[in-house]
């Protein structure tokens, strides 16, 4: 095993790490300071329409990939099976309530405030409903919304869907954080900031786009994570976000210009011998490791689709000002998670394209059926329709008893020995067709 | 003692093999009688099956293949973790089991379900595949459009294939079946509360799963023949305990599991196999002249308690001490399949509610496919004594 050094940060880091610094602190002030606070999820998450509220969120499933990271997750899951859940279930779900049972310490080191709203944005998982479910009767007598977003299950966002959701944000949503806060939405303020997510989208795909010059500046999946961070939680919206994106736009940029390789805890990576793309969301509990096993073979993730969870902007998607619930509606149906299994398939066929991939590998987590269900299907289907190697790895998001360093390396150190050969064999077919 | 009438025994041994026929024979050879009939297969839990028969159509329960198909191509489909009702039911996709339906439906009861139905898609099965997207908003106007648009979706989906146009009196005509059909099996009930000996769990499984797979008409002329000869005397009580299962909604426990639970001195007097036949709490309205607003009202209005519906201000863990009451039960059993997220992460919160009203519970998972029962007998067995000699 191997044991990473400080992790070497560029600007853009540092800037993230302020930000989340501040809105930590934010959070463990918020009752002296009279702030709401409200518990809602990421994908399909209404930051802006929170935010213009004067209300701060926060999101249990990044307290609990926080609890992975920092090697706390594995006794938050035991104390909540001890409690009566299951080890089958969702490790994000167990994490987060033996978090709040270990009196809910964020990543500061302070005590999260406990919500006053509890907005259920059920987007793309079901578990979601099951989690809040949970939640509600952790928090007795708080208020709670509930958002159903309807699954994109004919490959296309309807007009009734659309309205239906308009109708839950008007009439449920938006009155109960109007009697959370006491006071009436400012839809002027709300357009502004959905205005301000629109840019920092836009910068965000420029970003992501970066990944299709060879090499790639960027990893899209492992440093994907921390770039995709402002936008999927408390700060689309703001200034500071946008900020933050054009400030890791020109570094990004100037890696390029100088054809320089992603940039990685290590430093920058000396040479890329393979692109992926990747399915499926990250373990969390072993984060370096498992990255450390790709840069150190050469492989660089081009593309992700756990890094549009938050919402598919390099597919145009773009929040607007004009028509704000429409657009916030079509935002949490348009999520990577909310999309049926053929629409995933063409995105990932897409992007291995686009981005010039050499194959195209599945990490698949064992708590989360959202994802993991279907996708040796998927990766039969990828298989076929873009003729690239495909790999397939198994771990979990949060639950350490389910990562298996040996075992992954053993069949990525295998894989790329795969993709490795047939790079030679093909060489040697244009050699010969030339 | 006296002994079952042979009738029922007939009866029993035919629901019993209509129960398990995985090749749909009942149903195919109704459809096989018209080319304007159709077939629309569906998943646990609920769809309303009212509007299927009223396009012309028969609604198909496919409650996965338990023990009874070995799963070959379907493992190849489905990882380790992910539980066992999937790849039973893409087996069957994938062999001919499922040739002569017409569309499915995979209501919204996970993560699973819910990607099945794009698998079922990618694999090209079926003239249409809809996900069954149930509201989780109780507000007519809100939640009731959104419903009513759903079923109008799945009406069209039906009427692109047959040309049958739904009217008033059909859709009432068919409502008013399926009520009797509720009817009669929470008569079945009933009767088993009071004399659960003139019935084995397993008998009433095999009755209420029969008719997922045949025309709600001639399951009704069974129920009523099975209601009618049930109400009379036969059989002697044992000394057995009452329970309630819960959590084995959507992938059905074997027989073997549901037979060793009561041989090992349990009668089951209520459960949540076939919660989809039982989801509705009374009768929808037969006579309305907006028979599909009827069917959303009853819905949004007198759905049970099920793990798929999100259910703030009615915790079902309040409605299942209700049942425990209603049916006298001394005991709860939480029985979930392996891996099944609704069920599981109910449990908790369902097994608090059970503790502060002081009844009694036990847990244990399975998967269609178990065959090993003895410890489930003995855990099921002492936990029987335990409350026979405790409580």
């Amino acid at each position: 095993m191997s044991n990473p050094k400080e992790a070497i940060k560029e600007k853009s880091m540092v800037i993230q790490k302020d930000m989340l610094a501040n809105l930590f602190t934010e959070l463990s002030n918020a009752k002296a300071n009279g702030k709401k606070v409200v518990y809602t999820f990421v994908p399909g998450n209404l930051t802006e329409l929170i935010l213009a509220m004067d209300m701060l969120p926060v999101y249990p499933e990044i307290n609990a990939l926080q609890s992975g990271m920092r090697k706390k997750s594995g006794s938050y899951i035991k104390d909540a099976e001890k409690m009566g859940f299951s080890e089958d279930v969702c490790t994000y779900v167990k994490c987060d309530i033996g978090m709040m049972l270990n009196g809910n310490i964020g990543p500061t080191g302070e005590k999260l405030p406990d919500p006053d709203l509890l907005l259920l944005s059920y987007t793309g998982c079901f578990t979601f409903l099951k989690w809040f479910e949970n939640l509600e009767r952790l928090y007795p007598g708080v208020e709670i919304a509930m958002l159903h977003t309807p699954y994109q299950e004919d490959g296309v966002i309807t007009d009734d869907q659309i309205r239906y959701m308009v109708k839950q944000l008007q009439e449920d949503v938006i009155p109960k954080m109007e009697k959370v806060t006491g006071k009436k939405l400012d839809y002027n303020r709300l357009e502004k900031m959905l205005g301000n997510a629109a840019k920092a989208e836009e910068l965000w795909v420029q970003v992501l786009e970066t990944a299709k010059h060879k090499p790639s500046p960027i990893d899209s999946y492992f440093a994907g994570v921390y770039y995709m961070g402002p936008l999927n939680t408390a700060f689309r919206g703001t200034e500071e976000a946008v900020q933050y994106y054009e400030e890791l736009l020109k570094e990004v940029t100037d890696r390029m210009d100088q054809n320089l390789c992603p940039v990685t805890p290590e430093g920058d990576m000396k040479e890329e011998k393979f692109r992926l793309v990747v399915e499926g969301p990250p373990n969390w509990t072993n984060f370096r490791e498992f990255w450390k096993i790709f840069y150190d073979m050469g492989a660089v993730i081009v593309a992700s689709t756990y890094t549009k969870v938050g919402g598919l902007y390099d597919q145009g998607f773009r929040h607007e000002s004009g028509k704000p619930l429409e657009s916030l509606a079509k935002y949490c149906m348009g999520c990577y998670t909310n999309l049926n299994l053929p629409q995933r398939v063409d995105l990932i066929e897409h992007y291995i394209k686009e981005y010039k991939a050499d194959g195209f590998l599945i990490n698949s987590i064992k708590s989360c059926n959202s994802f993991s269900a279907g996708q040796l299907l998927m990766m039969r289907e990828i298989e076929q329709r873009c003729s690239v190697p495909v790999g397939f790895i198994e771990s979990d998001l949060v639950d350490p008893r389910y990562f298996s360093y040996a075992n992954i390396k053993n069949r990525l150190e295998s894989y790329f020995q795969m993709l490795g050969q047939r790079k030679v064999i093909l060489a040697q077919e244009e050699e010969v067709a030339a | 003692m006296k002994q079952a009438p042979e009738r029922l025994t007939s009866l029993l041994d035919e629901c019993k093999t209509l129960a398990f026929d995985l090749n749909f024979t009942y149903a195919k050879q109704w459809k096989a009688k018209s080319k304007f009939r159709i077939l629309v297969g569906y998943l646990p839990i609920y769809v309303p099956r009212e509007i299927i028969h009223a396009a012309n159509g028969m609604a198909v329960g496919i409650m996965g293949v338990g023990d009874r198909k070995q799963i070959i191509k379907g493992d190849a489909y489905y990882q380790s973790y992910i539980c066992h009702l999937p790849r039973g039911v893409i087996e069957m996709a994938l062999d001919d089991n499922l040739n002569d339906f017409d569309g499915f439906l995979f209501p919204s009861i996970c993560d699973c379900v819910r990607n099945l139905s794009g698998m079922f898609k990618l694999v090209k099965k079926g003239k249409f595949t809809r996900y069954f997207d149930y509201p989780q908003n109780f507000e007519k106007h809100i939640g009731g459009t959104f419903y009513l648009e759903l079923l109008e979706t799945v009406i069209a989906d039906m009427f692109k294939i047959n040309d049958h146009k739904i009217i008033t009196a059909h859709l009432n005509n068919s409502i008013a079946l399926y009520n009797r059909n509720r009817e009669l099996i929470e008569a079945i009930y009933d009767i088993r509360d009071e004399f659960p000996w003139r019935l084995s769990a397993v008998d009433v499984y095999h009755i209420i799963r029969a008719g997922m797979v045949i025309n709600v008409e001639k399951h009704n002329e069974m129920l009523a023949e099975i209601v009618d000869l049930i109400s009379e005397d036969f059989g002697e009580p044992m000394d057995n305990i009452r329970v309630v299962i819960s959590g084995s909604f959507c992938e059905q426990p074997p027989i073997g599991l549901i037979k060793s639970i009561e041989m090992a001195g349990c009668y089951i007097v209520d459960d949540d196999f076939m919660l989809g036949s039982r989801w509705i709490q009374g009768s929808v309205d037969e006579t309305s002249h907006d028979p599909l607003n009827a069917i959303v009202d009853a819905f949004l209005t007198k759905s049970g308690p099920s793990s798929a519906i999100y259910d703030v201000g009615n915790p079902k863990s309040a409605r299942l001490v209700k049942q425990v009451r209603k049916r006298n039960a001394d005991g709860v059993i939480f029985c979930a399949a392996s891996f099944c997220d609704p069920a599981l992460l109910d449990r908790p919160d369902l097994q608090k509610g059970c503790d502060d009203a002081g009844i009694a519970h036990i847990n244990f998972q399975f998967h269609e496919n178990t065959g090993q029962f003895k410890v489930i007998k003995e855990q099921a067995g002492t936990f029987s004594d335990s409350i026979k000699l405790w409580v």
